[in-house]
């Protein structure tokens, strides 16, 4: 056999092998078949992905449909999103609501579900705001998590330290836990977590509107108002536990955990998750204290999540059908039996089997006048992910700077707003 | 095998008469053509497409607005993760460069002259080359992490832990550190290659005239290692350029670990999508690679010319 024939005996044979690859690619795939729908999920977590799964197999028994899960890991989902919606993007997908959402409804990716949330009954109007872009309706509220200090209840007996209602107070605990060896708990590595302590003193200090005007771009980051937000971030410094740049969200929690730290700023699934199950009932928590006696504890963080269409969807209706059930409260009832990190949005969801944490958050977040997000959802994706998480890191390396920090953030702001969303 | 070689004999014959025959001609143009289409595809059709599109401001989805310079003007003084990602690649390059290659040098002389056990250093000092950097990345952070990493545990610093990863003055020198252990191990085993077919008469020779260790090597041996100097220096300054992974796995990138190549990903992959920002990022990172290559490549030529 001559080295040419050989040759062309493997051209062939590759063709061969690579043909009904290509062919079978370029065929329909799954999406066709009107009995499923796809759902696009980031719930990558174990707890939450079977608490996922209870609640689509529900609606699979219900409607006789088959739901058809596809898990991407959380931070990729992020990541990739602008790209998974303009591709083959699923028939409903699990996003965040707010800025975050409406930046992609203004940029035309989502499908409206006006016609779902007439249906619905037991949203309150903060959730539909939320959910809401040019008045019409995107999202479909499913849980949200309420963002607070969170502690040992134990710790605090033990070492008959009280809940803080006001500035002073905190800063005080603060200081009397970092004498007593059990510091604030702080954590920045991921880039995001400082941010909900920079929204609380903001919205304590310069209230909701402020926060809400900051974020859209219209106020200024060199206004004296943010300076004193640094400055009041500044007291809180000495007190924290050292190396807040290294430590992940989770070693943070599990510190937490180990009465290594006295309190930390958190969402409600982050120490939730830390924690061994039988020593759940020991994690309490106190709304952010007021810091400007005009605004008191009005706003909470409390970030949304949930389910939307996006415009390149295969199977609208199914996935409308799919969005009708996910609304109702015996949806949010199943998905909360297994993941009791979070409290059910519709106010008809049964709160009976609450444990008195999700009891308390529920109650903190309807006891709130305005319900903000969280930095990286109430703003511009660019303007979070590229600006803001060195900002906050380099102000937590080195805080004493704040008028060189204001300045790049301003500076920087203008020019990712001067490029219109549309 | 008579067969064979009558038909190369008349293949060689046609070729006189005629320089190529139409399946000679196929077959280049196939040959040849797929290897150049693909380099244009793949290579020079992104490259110049990041070109064209560092002028422009592009989210991804809308329209793509011409906007000229201004992507670079706000690089270079409108964007605080610029010049620290320049120095640290920079420093990236020096550091592999004068301290990681030079030890895997020292490295191979010294296991090439007989030391005892020989066999297990080399092994153990190549093993690092087969993991990929991320894993490297991973492997730092559970050494060096401030509350449950190795070194920390050990030095029970509790009360004041050393933030190996999160000082933004110490971290980068940590990885560079991570990435030289498995860059030593490379050169190393190049190196030795290159050692073993150093002609052992050279260094007779060397020694008759009078010459002494020192010099031996500097003046004999190193000198007809050029071959294996060339592709070390080509490989050390491609992983300096190209360093991503380790400081990716080790926190994104950010708080004193940036790089051009984390600067692109964060502005062109991430949910930002500033893709003609990213790209204005991503040119200059080409500009250096290609003053590298272009300087290779010239020394390449004249040296062929010269031999």
């Amino acid at each position: 056999m001559s080295r040419r024939g050989l040759l062309r005996g493997a051209a062939v044979g590759a063709g061969a092998l690579t043909l009904p690859a290509l062919l079978t690619a370029c065929g329909d795939g799954p999406g066709g078949d009107k009995k499923t729908v796809t759902v696009g999920s980031n719930s990558s977590d174990a707890v939450p992905k079977k608490a996922f799964a209870a609640a689509f197999t529900a609606y699979e028994k219900k409607s006789g449909k088959k739901v058809d899960v596809n898990t991407t890991d959380h931070n990729e989902f992020q990541t990739n999103i602008t790209r998974y919606l303009q591709g083959t993007p699923d028939d409903v997908f699990m996003w965040f609501a707010g800025y975050r959402m409406q930046y992609f409804a203004e940029k035309g990716l989502l499908t409206d579900v006006d016609d779902v949330w007439k249906g619905f009954k037991g949203f309150s109007q903060a959730l539909k705001d939320q959910s809401t872009h040019d008045g019409k309706q995107y999202f479909v509220p499913y849980y949200y998590y309420p963002w607070a200090v969170f502690h040992r209840k134990s710790l605090f007996e033990k070492q008959g330290y009280e809940q803080p209602k006001n500035w002073d107070d905190f800063i005080a605990l603060a200081k009397q836990m970092h004498k007593d060896g059990t510091p604030v708990a702080f954590c920045d590595k991921d880039g995001w977590p400082a941010m909900g302590t920079f929204d609380y003193i903001n919205m304590r200090l310069n209230g909701y509107d402020f926060h809400k005007g900051l974020m859209a771009g219209t106020e200024a980051w060199t206004d004296t108002k943010v300076k004193k937000v640094f400055d009041l971030w500044r007291e809180l410094m000495p007190y924290y536990q050292k190396g807040a740049l290294g430590r992940t969200w989770e070693e943070a929690a599990q510190g937490l955990q180990k009465r290594q730290t006295g309190m930390a700023v958190f969402g409600m699934p982050h120490p939730g998750q830390q924690f061994p199950e039988n020593e759940r009932a020991d994690i309490d928590f106190f709304a952010f204290p007021e810091i400007d006696p005009q605004y008191g504890q009005d706003a909470v963080e409390a970030p949304i999540d949930g389910f939307l269409i996006a415009k390149k969807a295969k199977n609208v209706e199914a996935g409308k059908a799919l969005l009708k059930y996910l609304g109702t409260p015996g949806a949010e009832d199943i998905y909360l039996a297994g993941d009791p990190n979070n409290v059910a949005v519709n106010d008809g969801a049964d709160t009976s089997k609450y444990t008195p944490l999700q009891k308390k958050s529920a109650e903190l977040v309807s006891g709130a006048k305005q319900i903000s997000q969280f930095m990286d959802r109430d703003t511009r994706p660019d303007f979070a992910q590229t600006v803001m998480i060195k900002a906050l890191q380099d102000f937590i390396g080195n805080p004493n700077d704040i008028d060189g920090l204001v300045n790049r953030i301003e500076r920087q702001k203008k020019e990712i707003f001067s490029s219109a969303v549309s | 095998m008579r067969s064979v070689a009558l038909k190369t004999a008349r293949r060689a014959g046609r070729r006189r008469s005629r320089r190529f025959t139409r399946r000679d001609l196929a077959v280049l143009v196939v040959l040849l053509g797929i290897p150049v289409l693909l380099d244009i595809v793949i290579i020079w059709g992104p490259t110049l497409a990041s070109i064209g599109l560092s002028f422009t401001s592009w989210d991804g989805i809308g329209d793509i607005h011409w906007v000229g310079g201004e992507n670079y003007r706000n690089l270079v003084d409108n964007y605080p993760p610029f010049w620290p990602a320049v120095r640290h690649n920079l420093l990236w390059l020096a550091f592999l460069g004068l301290i990681a290659t030079p030890f895997g040098l020292l490295l191979a002389v010294l296991i090439d002259r007989g030391v005892r056990f020989s066999r297990f250093y080399q092994s153990t000092l190549y093993m690092p080359v087969v993991l990929s950097l991320a894993v490297v990345g991973f492997m730092a952070q559970l050494i060096l992490g401030t509350d449950q990493g190795v070194v920390n545990t050990i030095l029970n610093n509790h009360e004041n832990p050393i933030d190996w990863l999160g000082d933004s003055d110490l971290n980068i020198w940590m990885m560079m550190l991570a990435a030289s252990w498995r860059h030593t191990g490379y050169v190393m085993i190049l190196y030795l290659a290159g050692l073993k077919s150093v002609d052992p008469t050279l260094k007779e020779a060397a020694a008759i005239d009078g010459a002494n260790a020192r010099q031996t090597f500097f003046r004999v041996v190193f000198p007809t290692l050029r071959p294996v100097n060339v592709i070390v220096g080509v490989i050390t300054v491609i992983e300096s350029l190209r360093a991503f992974d380790i400081v990716y796995a080790v926190n994104k990138g950010r708080n004193g670990l940036e790089l051009l190549s984390v600067l692109i990903t964060d502005n062109v992959i991430g949910e930002a999508s500033r893709i003609g920002f990213g790209s204005a990022i991503a040119v200059v990172l080409l500009t250096v690679s290609l003053g590298f290559i272009v300087t290779f490549l010239v020394q390449e030529l004249r040296g062929a010319r010269d031999r």
